[in-house]
């Protein structure tokens, strides 16, 4: 029986300077490098495969079967590149591992980039976390100094250069295309696929992007094996994966468990819902994946338990807020991120996010009818599933789905003239007197 | 045409420019961390900074400012000193974001994306910026403020535009907002191993399982190299132990 929590990404996050090569490789860390320089790169594309790894970004899509697309006959080199653009509403995993770890996604992308045969890594992190570039830079330099990376690697042959490349500020570059525009120095908006990446990405040639997480479980699989990791989690949801609860918990935080642990469960360890309150609605992996309520605290958070529940395991981004949060208000902040957040490039989402704060902003205020409900819910039909990206679809989920739970929360607006719930009431200070 | 002095792009900036393009395949690769460049140099997107950047790469001013314009934390208007961010996106908000971020413009008497008179400071609401275990959040010159509040906000900015010391609560000093651009450029500023590890809620669930004695299952052989094992990995495996 696996235990309840499997530090393995997290497990030196407690140990002072772990950010250093030297704190690293104390604990064993660039032994699964030397491991995997001593393999044929396809025997690690094949460990990463049965280990059942599934992309830790969001989506969930087998790792290793990602890495097998990447045609080997095509001449063009071949490209690693890490999208470290954690900004999904909730995510906050990636960060905190690259501040506290930033050698174990180095690397991964070492092994990683080794396995695809690429000569060249990116490290695409948001530009608006200035500390955790610092980390990942200075990570970089010290495995150049110690020969973990550059022209042949530890006498293996191999040579990789990485560069860290910080964005600038733009939602959309989590979108894998988005991102490889914005790597190319051009304005994030994503491509019409087909092709995908593995065929034409950077500089259109043969290139995989995988998140910070997945990328850094890449050494513990070589490590200690693909039926060690696939020994933990679910059926079909291998492995272990990093909870963010944040909101309305006593104790907010991060707890790295085999997937399949439930909310439930996470609750409990993070102290309970705060004092006095309870829960009322969550999202499992972010604001674009559906809202969940107190009904869901028992599905397995892994891809299929989720997916079953009509949401998505996404980031594991698990927000909570408790029966003091307007539902509206929540949807409606949302919503106005969409909007900004849209790239432009196609009019569902450039038009329809807009269109979608227009009528959700009136009903925040308790101005209309229930028909715009019914409106807005067309509006979200109109937009769902009808751009090059996914940002319009994750834009339509929190409608949809407050929608769907709370409707009597929506009409209390209108019968209201307002909203009938007291902001102050759901702040962290709301009752330490900070708000006078 | 006549430029002023302060906005040319100087001799070192300019090579540093064509070093951060000589760090990819494709030159024009470079943009974004130039633009952060420039923004070092110059306190803000400068029409200066744009040629010089499309000038480099051989593209077109239209081009340059193009990208420019479609990325937030490139700025066309002065930033102060202290880039402050307010997080109220729909979590940090509901925590006491939005209550921060009136305060602020309050207290500063400022709107949003606009710099206090004496130049220190400049206020701008942010979007998720992935510390949502420490909300309600703020940032300074992109450094994290966790856990904060009101009147911590007030103090906060009134100490940013008094000079007195300022520290991110699980980073450095806060160094200027310029200094800040120049590391997001790809030239590291030293101060990497200030900090701690992690902060306090990213270590809650490490902390419960070091109490529980909780962990990873061991690689044991059984487990690594098991009947049916594909030769290739499996052998790889069995080096372990």
């Amino acid at each position: 029986m696996t235990d309840t929590l499997t530090p393995v990404l997290t497990d030196n996050w407690d140990v002072e300077r772990a950010w250093t090569l030297p704190s690293y490789e104390s604990r064993g860390g660039y032994g699964a490098l030397k491991k995997a320089l001593g393999m044929a790169p396809d025997s690690i594309i094949e460990a990463v495969k049965e280990s059942g790894l599934r992309g830790r970004g969001g989506a969930g899509f087998p790792t290793g079967m990602k890495w097998s697309f990447i045609p080997q006959d095509n001449p063009k080199p071949k490209y690693l590149v890490v999208n470290a653009d954690e900004s999904e509403p909730g995510t906050c995993k990636d960060i905190p591992l690259m501040m506290a770890n930033p050698h174990v996604l180095v690397e991964g992308v070492i092994i990683s980039s080794f396995a695809i045969r690429a000569n060249k890594a990116f490290i695409y992190i948001r530009g608006e976390v200035l500390h955790v570039i610092r980390r990942v830079q200075a990570a970089v330099a010290e495995a150049y100094a110690a020969g973990h990376l550059g022209q042949d690697i530890h006498g293996s042959g191999y040579d990789l250069d990485v560069v860290v490349h910080a964005g600038a500020g733009a939602y959309i570059c989590g979108e894998e295309t988005a991102l490889l525009e914005g790597l190319e120095g051009r304005r994030g908006q994503p491509r019409l696929r087909p092709p995908f990446p593995a065929v034409a990405g950077l500089y259109a040639s043969p290139t995989v992007i995988n998140n910070v997480e997945s990328i850094a479980s890449v050494p513990s699989i070589i490590e200690h094996g693909h039926r060690w990791f696939a020994s933990m989690g679910t059926e079909k949801s291998k492995g272990f994966g990093i909870f963010s609860l944040s909101g309305h918990v006593a104790n907010p935080g991060q707890f790295e468990a085999p997937l399949g642990i439930t909310l439930r469960e996470l609750i409990d360890l993070a102290g309970g819902i705060r004092e006095g309150h309870q829960l009322k609605f969550w999202t499992p992996g972010g604001s674009s994946t559906p809202l969940l309520t107190d009904e869901h605290l028992d599905i397995p958070l892994d891809f299929e338990g989720v997916g079953g529940a009509g949401s998505m395991l996404g980031t594991r981004a698990l927000q909570i807020f408790d029966e003091t949060t307007c539902v509206v208000r929540a949807a409606l902040r949302w919503t106005e991120f969409y909007k900004h957040e849209s790239c432009g490039k196609c009019t569902p989402c450039r038009e329809g996010t807009w269109w979608l704060v227009q009528v959700l902003a009136k009903l925040e205020q308790g101005v209309g009818s229930e028909e715009d409900l019914e409106l807005l819910l067309d509006q979200c039909d109109n937009i769902a599933g009808r751009s090059f990206c996914a940002l319009a679809d994750g834009a339509v989920a929190p409608i949809q789905s407050s929608i769907k739970y709370f409707r009597d929360e929506y009409v209390a607006h209108l019968t209201n003239g307002g909203c009938p719930f007291d902001p102050a009431a759901s702040t962290l200070f709301a009752t330490s007197g900070a708000l006078v | 045409m006549t430029q002023a002095n302060d906005r040319a792009v100087d001799d070192k900036t300019y090579a540093e420019l064509q070093q951060i393009a000589a760090r990819y395949p494709e030159p024009r690769s470079g943009l974004l961390p130039m633009l952060h460049l420039v923004q070092s140099a110059h306190g803000r997107i400068t029409p200066e900074g744009i040629e010089a950047c499309a000038d480099i790469l051989g593209i077109s001013a239209a081009d340059v400012s193009g990208v420019a314009t479609f990325y937030t934390m490139y700025k066309r208007r002065p930033v102060g000193d202290y880039h402050v961010g307010v997080c109220t996106n729909t979590l940090c908000a509901v925590m006491g974001g939005d209550a921060i971020f009136s305060r602020l413009k309050d207290h500063l008497d400022v709107g949003n994306d606009e710099t206090t008179a004496d130049g220190k400071v400049t206020l701008e609401h942010i979007e998720c910026n992935a510390a949502c275990d420490y909300a309600p959040v703020m940032t300074v010159n992109w450094e994290f403020m966790d856990n904060m509040t009101p009147e911590k906000a007030t103090r906060l900015v009134d100490d940013l535009r008094s000079g007195a010391e300022v520290r991110s609560t699980r980073g450095p000093r806060i160094v200027t907002w310029r200094q800040a651009e120049r590391v997001l450029a790809g030239f590291p500023d030293g101060l990497a191993d200030e900090g701690p590890t992690a902060g306090p809620a990213s270590l809650v669930g490490l902390g419960i399982a070091r109490e529980n004695d909780w962990k990873a299952p061991d690689s044991s052989p059984g487990l690594v190299t098991g009947a049916g094992a594909p030769s290739s990995t499996s052998e790889s495996a069995e080096e372990k132990q």
